[in-house]
């Protein structure tokens, strides 16, 4: 193409403002995702700060580098920062605004407009919560459940941090109903429902579950700011209320919000895994219902963060049983991925290798996950240092290499360039080994009875904490050579043409980075959304 | 040309009543979880409930409930009359609603500052004394009754919205979608009411 034809990408395209206004006053869906991304990152710089340091205090017993309220500080909002500001609006927010549009054939989606006011609220539950940190009481210390009656009676400055995730919590929803409209109205002509991309159905399945999740979780935190300025007793057993319903209404919303982490994840993957095998996905349907399955039945499963709180034996069997047939969609889609790789021509591309890492650590994440789920283990593991290594392993083994992969993956597509492949590869040896150097001992930690959240430890527990902590330091220098290379690259890269992988999906018939409005022409669909060679 | 004109502004009706109700479904979840509350708490205290509702002034209650009707029936009628380009009428009676919603307002002051005055409200001494099971009810009532309020409010700020822009010709007998979903907020605001009603004021 000769530069009189090529389009102007929609970074040249700047619409009424300039400047930085051009940006966090866009309705552009392409800028907004950026937005996201941006900030996400940020924060998330700041929260694996955190965690090192927390490691590093646990490396020996006793008082290493820091006070123990500091260090329940420093947990709290470790678990706030990574939950509530990376994972939850992670794939939705960033990459799912930048491509959801794309992938379906429209130019924005249905509502703009509600798209920036939902960054707004985010960024400013974002402020809110970060000012909470340094103001009043100081920062929260409560963990990030906020289980009452700590979080009532404590001084430090929870009111306004629960505040700030209420925001957020309003941004997620305004998300999922912008993406679910924009699935059901602004789909390319020709795109029926099953020539959808899946990782469209994820999305959708995703958005689903912040409409019907996430008010519950407004309401939960309505509830418990109104307790500590009101004090109208509802989870106060002395004023006749009861704390476990508040631990209900805090799951009812929170398990289900585990499901808008790992759901996007899953999809982004089934992105990958078709391109990098040169094959057509197995099993379309079985993945696309599989997201659908895994939304509705984990909306039902809240109770099993809560078998030793108190419960009749019925309720937790229920649970229990519920809890071992989400296992199920979640094995279709893994048994899926392994069997599209199967006879495939694998290319062993960064982006494949974070894939295919992201599918070995789920599985470990998921299957620990039964062990939880299971009523006697339960009893046994509950509340150590399994549990931690159990929702890492599934959160950022799973959603956050689940990330970095289709980060890779769409990098050239959002930035036009392409980063260093070998660099990448390096990046993610360190990175997987770290990440198994950190978190498996604590698996076994856990076993022999560590608890979590505990500031000291018996001497017994030294060597696999110090392995972890060494873990740690690996998985930083992983992370820090992984946001090296692709920040670098942003500015220095190769020019990556529109399709330097060969997908097939409407993304890479449009320019990279694409212009203002997507596509010259709405294209029009005619079939699959992954047509390789014979399929 | 100004390049934020690339992507025209078409309005997609059927787009934005779907956004408008999944909107409403997420409100109605926000209460769900209050009403659960409610039943949870209402199973363990059934005897206390009932006391505290006798206490309740039914009068008000359904003068209330007249009120919040009657402005629902306005609203409707504000929309038909607008697809029938009466710009006058529809204006007309969108101020109807907004007064009635004022009115419904005004009602909750007084019976709110009648049980204040009577040393009712949370965490005080008298209903502290009165035990746990009333403790909770009339913090439910507050908590219930205080979040539709706020509701109430967000619903009169949005009609009024409305008529200033019917005024302005941006809501006409063409285009009226905005209309519709602000009339949809009003009546589940109404709706949320009519559920508050009977499971405060009548069930003694």
């Amino acid at each position: 193409m000769t530069t009189g034809d090529r389009e102007k990408s929609f970074y040249e395209t700047q619409g009424r403002h300039t400047g930085i206004l051009s940006w966090v006053l866009s309705t552009d869906h392409k800028r907004i995702g950026i937005l996201y991304l941006t900030a996400m990152f940020s924060f998330f710089f700041v929260a694996v700060i955190l965690g090192v340091l927390m490691r590093l205090e646990l490396i020996a017993p006793g008082r290493t580098i820091m006070s123990a309220t500091t260090y329940n500080a420093i947990f709290t909002v470790h678990g706030v920062i990574m939950i509530f500001l990376f994972i939850i609006p992670g794939i939705p927010s960033g990459l799912g605004n930048f491509l959801l549009p794309l992938l379906i054939g429209a130019r924005d989606v249905a509502f703009p407009r509600i798209n920036l006011m939902s960054w707004w609220f985010y960024i400013t539950g974002a402020i809110v919560i970060l000012v909470s940190l340094f103001t009043g009481g100081g920062p929260p210390d409560t963990g990030w459940t906020f289980y009452v009656p700590y979080s009532i009676k404590t001084g430090t400055n929870v009111t306004l941090a629960v505040f700030g995730v209420f925001l957020l919590g309003i941004s997620s929803t305004l998300t999922g109903i912008n993406f679910v409209t924009t699935i059901h109205r602004l789909r390319a002509p020709g795109m029926k429902w099953f020539r959808m991309p899946l990782f469209v159905w994820s999305l959708y399945a995703t958005g689903w579950v912040q409409i019907l999740a996430t008010p519950v979780l407004g309401l939960t935190l309505l509830l418990l700011m109104s307790e500590r300025l009101f004090g109208f007793g509802l989870f106060d057993p002395a004023k006749g209320g009861d704390p476990l319903l508040f631990e209900h209404l805090f799951w009812i919303y929170s398990h289900p919000a585990v499901y808008i982490m790992i759901l996007p994840a899953m999809g982004a993957v089934t992105e990958i895994i078709p391109v990098f095998a040169r094959r057509t996905i197995f099993g379309y349907k079985a993945i696309a219902f599989s997201s659908l399955a895994i939304a509705s039945a984990g909306y039902l499963v809240w109770g099993h963060h809560m078998f030793t709180s108190g419960m009749s034996d019925i309720a937790r069997m229920v649970f229990s049983f519920l809890t071992f047939i989400v296992a199920i969609p979640s094995g279709i889609k893994v048994f899926n991925w392994v069997a599209s790789l199967y006879k495939g021509s694998i290319e062993l591309v960064s982006p494949l290798l974070f894939t295919i890492s992201f599918i070995f650590l789920f599985s470990i994440g998921g299957l620990t996950g039964l062990v939880n789920g299971a009523l006697a283990t339960n009893i046994f593991v509950h509340g150590t240092y399994f549990i931690v290594a159990h929702f890492h392993y599934t959160m950022f083994g799973g959603t956050a290499f689940a990330f970095f992969a289709a980060l890779h993956y769409w990098f050239p597509k959002i930035t036009g360039r392409m980063y260093r492949e070998a660099l990448a590869k390096r990046a993610w040896v360190i990175l997987f080994t770290g990440f198994n150097v950190l978190y498996f001992p604590m698996f076994i930690l856990g076993l022999e009875g560590m608890p979590r959240r505990y500031y000291d430890y018996l001497p017994r527990f030294q060597t696999g904490h110090f392995i972890s902590t060494i873990g740690s330091w690996i998985l930083a220098t992983g992370l820090a050579i992984m946001f090296y290379n692709l920040i670098r690259s942003i500015f220095k890269g190769e020019a990556a043409g529109s399709n330097p992988w060969g997908g097939t999906t409407l993304e890479w018939t449009t320019s990279s980075p694409p212009p203002r409005e997507n596509f010259k022409e709405i294209p029009v669909v005619t079939g699959g959304p992954y047509r390789f060679g014979k399929d | 040309m100004n390049k934020d004109n690339i992507l025209e502004e078409k309005e997609d009706y059927e787009g934005s009543k779907m956004g408008m109700w999944l909107f409403l479904f997420t409100e109605l979840l926000l209460f769900t979880g209050l009403f659960l509350l409610y039943s949870a708490f209402r199973s363990r205290y059934s005897d206390e409930f009932h006391t505290g509702a006798a206490e309740l002034n039914k009068t008000m209650g359904t003068l209330n409930t007249v009120l919040l009707l009657t402005s629902s029936l306005t609203m409707a009628l504000s929309i038909n009359v607008i697809k029938k380009g009466q710009k006058k009428l529809s204006v007309l009676l969108q101020g109807l609603t907004v007064s009635l919603g004022l009115l419904f307002l005004v009602d909750k002051y007084f019976e709110w500052s009648e049980k204040i005055r009577h040393g009712i409200y949370p965490n005080s001494a008298e209903l502290l004394q009165r035990g746990k099971g009333e403790t909770i009810f009339y913090g439910l009532y507050y908590l219930m009754t205080g979040l539709h309020g706020l509701h109430v409010i967000a619903g009169i700020i949005l009609i009024s919205i409305m008529i200033i822009m019917t005024i302005n010709e941006r809501i006409h007998r063409e285009k009226f979608v905005k209309l519709e979903n602000a009339g949809l907020y009003w009546h589940l605001v109404d709706v949320v009411w009519v559920f508050l009603f009977p499971v405060f004021y009548l069930i003694s």
